[in-house]
């Protein structure tokens, strides 16, 4: 019997779990797919936003520049890369001139820090690459950049540490009520927790819908997205947002925390919630759309382009709340943007939600708020390189040419808390296969570091989920011959 | 009547395009070298390959050993080859032309290494 | 830790300077390998094909790089595996890495930068659809099949009809998997014709010439691939798609000179080439640092490598022993129609002994078609050519003697259509 059952280990998940673990609980991570981080909080914008956007009397107005103003703390606690880059909201007339005014207002009472409107030429000194039919700009230097999925991972990571457990390729597939809490349906196995905090991202709605009756949808909309080459990664030096205007949006262009150029995203509302298929007209649209903020853009440096999905739910807002029918089933559905930005706001919130649900929760002495720190060999000096690899000569092996990532950094990859199994959870965790080969050097490297390290044959071992098999046999051993 | 026949020289990279007209004799042309003749007689009356692959090595550095036919064998054999390769495993070390498979289906051609392979380490 | 020359790369390019420089008198050398082993991407190319032109015979890709790995060992000169090169500096620097020394800081008064070349992605080219498992670069293919020995698919569609596109066709036929077909964006392929009738029409392979990847299914592992006709503009037609169910896509897209280190090191590309500016020593913009191989320019037949390699080496101990010369006419060269590059692209006309070697590829297919070669504007050469394509590299010889202008400063190649355009 578990004292909570978190289901779903996206960048909420996460954090929930990890805000949990400060108290004396048996917690249970419940997560479908065969990593963490495995939904939307993969595929995003991962920008911490200012908090200027949404209304205050919404929950997403409410809990942005809170949590925004938690990241610096926690990604040094938990060694996670974060910039706070700032970000501009440009404008090319009259009309978006008024919203920047409107925006700038806006952040005001949502308490949102250090905003600026600038003129044409603070704009293009700030950002020389911008087109200079750019008239103005609402700038938030509050607004930063990191890596939800290396944030999701280490909050897991560190809510392992503290105590929470982890189960994946376990979808929850039914939920009922039992004596002091309910009992999970994974497959055939049954999991009781007293509380459960619904954190399943696009299918929110759907584990919702096995204790209570509807009383929201989530609609997801995706999102394309390119990615481009670090060569040209100083293109801007800030998030650039196009102002929002009747039409949509806009397109952002945005340096990535580790040094690339992040374009993106259009948005289309869809049926299929695991189709994450790019389409070429979606990937033209948002090209073309993205030179209205930029035509420095040098598209043939594209590496990568890919889409994510926003769990938008129906009623517009994120939905934070004890179910009306459930008693100790909470609610956390909607979260799409912002969302990341709001994720440690809304932990807090949810954790002293459970506390006045359940009369209190006694505090884990124990907890370690830090996370054994994660070597990047790309990031070490000459000397820090060398005693590195003195200490452990599994650094000195560059297995990911692209982004420098050694052996010793995938192999401590896997065997932590919440470790890698897969290429992409090395991916993930380490950027060995991010760079601009896109794994093509490292790929087998990689598979052959987790075979051994996991005691498995290398043909055992998996790009991601449990069918997404790499190789399908060994050369010699088959009898294919049709001819 | 005489019947044309189009090909690609394949007996060097430079891909010559040959013509080859049968009338009374075969007649060859486009061939920048007497191996692209030869090379377009055979093809149109006994077409042969090299057949370069691998066979399976225990104790090498890598689990397999590239090898080839050390001359051409019949098209028509290739897969038939293939098959009694496949059967093979070898033990390292070896060097680059050992024979690993003398006179392949009667060929008269064997299999040779295309490359040392040294032991791995034992640990 | 100090030599006179670095070779930054142990495959056919780094190994042939290395033993050249040997040759022509300098002795202090340090080969510099990432893999665990000598010979490059040479020792998963077990196909035959190489060495024609250099040892007059054919061999596979083993066999060649073994024949230098060997010299390399007679000729006792020293080498690092496993080793990775993380930083060159204008200064001739290097930073490397590897288990056993741990960071080394390496001073060379020459280098050689011999690291090869990449495979263009799926990023690259933007292939929409799904991500699931079961697609793979070309190159990654061979390696996991040749090397490895492990299978990587069972019913194969493979987009791009590069060498290596061509040559794992059939690599996966005879290991027992189904290849469906070769689709290629261009209207001609970019591979060797021989390979063409060898690798596919000896396996009937359709090759689809001008036809694309459109769509990718499958959530976990590839389900299928959907490919489509294009028209001039490379766009897809509507209503040409044909759907293949596969669980393997290879890609053989384009090989992509590999320079970040020579990009560190603030060496001046050339946009078209995507490799090092290089003069006829093969020495790029930073004086004592030379280029060979495919990180110049990428090549069709390791050979023409071997050559130019060679070339670099030789220049690299000139330069070490002050014997490459620096003054006099430096002449530059251009593509002009028909052709996409020139190596070198700088001149210095004092260093050439008996005749200058041009390299150049052309920009389409060509037949019964001239190559011009101008100095300042007025034909020094012309050479009738059957047959271009863009697949197969060109090289010129020019004599010394041929520039007897007082002055050269521009060297155009062209190509002049005489029966039009092929297709």
């Amino acid at each position: 019997m578990y004292d909570v059952a978190v289901i779903g280990t996206g960048i909420i998940g996460t954090f929930i779990a990890r805000e949990l673990s400060k108290y004396q609980l048996k917690i249970l991570m419940i997560d479908k797919e065969n990593d963490i981080a495995n939904g939307t909080t993969m595929a995003n914008s991962a920008i911490i936003h200012a908090g200027y956007d949404a209304k205050a009397d919404k929950n997403k107005g409410k809990f942005n520049a809170p949590g925004n103003k938690m990241y610096e703390k926690l990604c040094d606690e938990l060694d996670v890369p974060f910039k706070k880059i700032g970000s501009l909201v440009i404008g090319f007339d009259e009309e978006d001139q008024n919203t920047i005014k409107e925006l700038y207002k806006n952040g005001l009472e949502n308490d949102v820090e250090g905003m600026e409107i600038l003129n044409k030429e603070q704009v293009l000194e700030m950002e020389p690459n911008l087109n200079d039919t750019v008239t103005g700009a609402l700038y938030a230097p509050s607004a930063g950049i990191i890596s939800p999925f290396e944030m999701a991972i280490a909050l897991a990571e560190n809510a392992m540490d503290n105590g929470a457990e982890l189960i994946l390729n376990s979808e929850v597939t039914d939920i009922k009520k039992v004596d002091n809490g309910y009992m999970l349906e994974i497959g055939d196995r049954k999991v009781e927790a007293q509380y459960v905090i619904n954190c399943a991202g696009v299918y929110a709605d759907h584990i919702n819908n096995m204790v209570a009756s509807s009383s929201f949808e989530i609609k997801p909309r995706k999102g394309h997205y390119f990615i481009l080459d670090k060569s040209v990664g100083s293109l801007v030096n800030h998030v650039i947002f196009q102002c929002p205007s009747d039409k949509g949006k806009g397109i952002l262009v945005a340096p990535t925390v580790h040094g690339n150029i992040l374009i993106g995203p259009d948005s289309e509302f869809i049926d299929d919630k695991e189709n994450l298929g790019t389409t070429a007209e979606r990937l033209d649209f948002i090209r073309t759309m993205a030179l209205k903020t930029t035509t420095q853009i040098p598209y043939h440096t594209i590496i990568r382009s890919f889409t994510g999905l926003r769990a938008t739910a129906d009623i517009g807002d994120f939905i934070i709340e004890e179910s009306k029918e459930a008693k100790g089933f909470i609610n956390v559905g909607g979260i799409e943007s912002p969302g990341l930005s709001a994720a440690p706001a809304i932990a807090e919130y949810v954790v002293n939600l459970l506390k006045e649900i359940s009369g209190g929760m006694e505090e884990n002495e124990n907890f370690i708020a830090t996370r054994k720190k994660f070597i990047r060999f790309n990031e070490l000096t000459d000397e820090e390189k060398a005693e590195v690899i003195k200490e452990d000569p599994r650094y000195g092996r560059v297995i990911c040419r692209c982004e420098t990532v050694t052996e010793g950094e995938i192999v401590d990859s896997i065997h932590r808390n919440a470790g890698a199994t897969t290429v992409k959870g090395v991916k993930k965790r380490t950027r060995s296969g991010m760079g601009r080969c896109q794994g093509g050097f490292c790929s087998p490297k990689v598979v052959e570091i987790l075979a051994r390290e996991l005691g498995e044959e290398m043909i055992n071992i998996n790009l991601d989920s449990l069918d997404s098999y790499i190789l399908t046999g060994k050369t010699k051993e088959n009898d294919l011959y049709k001819q | 009547m005489s019947k044309t026949h189009e090909m690609i020289c394949i007996v060097c990279p430079l891909g010559c395009r040959l013509k080859v007209t049968e009338n009374v004799e075969l007649r060859v042309e486009g061939n920048k070298c007497k191996r692209g003749k030869e090379y377009a007689l055979k093809e149109l009356t006994f077409p042969t390959r090299v057949l370069p692959t691998t066979v399976s090595i225990k104790n090498g550095i890598l689990p397999r050993l590239p090898v080839k036919t050390n001359a051409p064998i019949p098209k028509d054999k290739i897969f038939d080859a293939m098959k009694i390769i496949n059967k093979v495993e070898v033990v390292a070390p070896t060097k680059v032309g050992d024979i690993i498979i003398a006179n392949i289906l009667d060929t008269g051609v064997d299999v040779v290494a295309t490359r040392d392979m040294d032991e791995r380490e034992k640990v | 830790m100090t030599y006179d020359i670095a070779v930054i790369g142990g495959g056919p390019a780094g190994l042939a300077a290395a033993i050249e420089a040997k040759k022509n008198g300098v002795n202090n050398i340090l080969v510099i390998e990432r893999d665990r082993e000598l010979g490059g991407i040479l020792q998963q190319c077990i196909h035959n094909g190489f060495g024609l032109h250099v040892f007059k015979e054919e061999l596979t890709g083993p066999e060649y790089a073994q024949k230098f790995i060997d010299e390399l060992r007679k000729e006792g000169i020293e080498y690092k595996l496993d080793t990775m090169v993380l930083d060159i500096s204008e200064e001739k620097e290097i930073k490397v890495v590897n288990t056993k020394d741990g960071f080394m800081s390496i001073n060379a008064k020459a280098i050689v930068l011999a690291m090869g070349c990449r495979e263009r992605t799926r990023g690259a080219i933007s292939i929409p659809g799904q991500r699931p498992s079961g697609i793979f670069s070309a190159g990654t293919a061979q390696r996991y099949i040749n090397m490895e020995g492990y299978m990587v698919g069972k019913r194969v569609l493979i987009l791009g009809s590069g060498d290596i596109g061509l040559i794992m066709a059939r690599r996966l036929t005879l290991e027992g998997a189904e290849v469906l077909a070769v689709a290629e964006l261009l209207p001609f392929s970019g591979g060797l014709t021989r390979n063409i009738v060898q690798c596919l029409d000896d396996y009937n392979i359709p090759l689809l010439l001008s036809h694309t990847v459109v769509d990718v299914i499958g959530k976990d592992r590839l389900e299928g691939v959907t490919v489509a006709k294009v028209d001039n503009q490379f766009k897809p037609i509507p209503g040409t798609e044909i759907h293949y169910e596969c669980d393997t896509l290879l890609l053989s897209v384009g090989l992509i000179p590999e320079n970040e280190l020579s990009e560190s090191a603030g060496i001046e590309i050339d946009p078209v080439t995507k490799g090092p500016k290089v003069n006829e020593a093969m020495e790029t913009a930073i004086t004592g640092i030379f280029a060979c191989g495919n990180v110049v320019h990428v090549h069709d037949l390791v050979d023409f490598v071997t050559e130019e390699s060679r070339r670099a080496g030789k220049n690299a101990a000139k330069f070490v022993k002050n014997q490459l010369s620096n003054e006099g006419d430096i002449i530059s060269t251009k593509a002009e129609d028909g052709i996409a590059y020139i190596v070198p692209q700088v001149i210095r006309l004092e260093n050439i002994e008996e005749h200058l070697d041009l390299f150049m590829r052309v920009r389409t297919v060509y037949k019964d078609a001239s190559l011009i070669i101008k100095a300042d504007g007025e034909v020094i050469k012309r050479i009738k050519k059957r047959h271009l394509a863009p697949g197969e590299m060109e090289h010129i010889q020019i004599k010394r003697s041929d520039f007897n202008a007082d002055k050269i400063a521009l060297l155009t190649v062209e190509v002049e259509v005489k029966g039009g355009e092929d297709e």
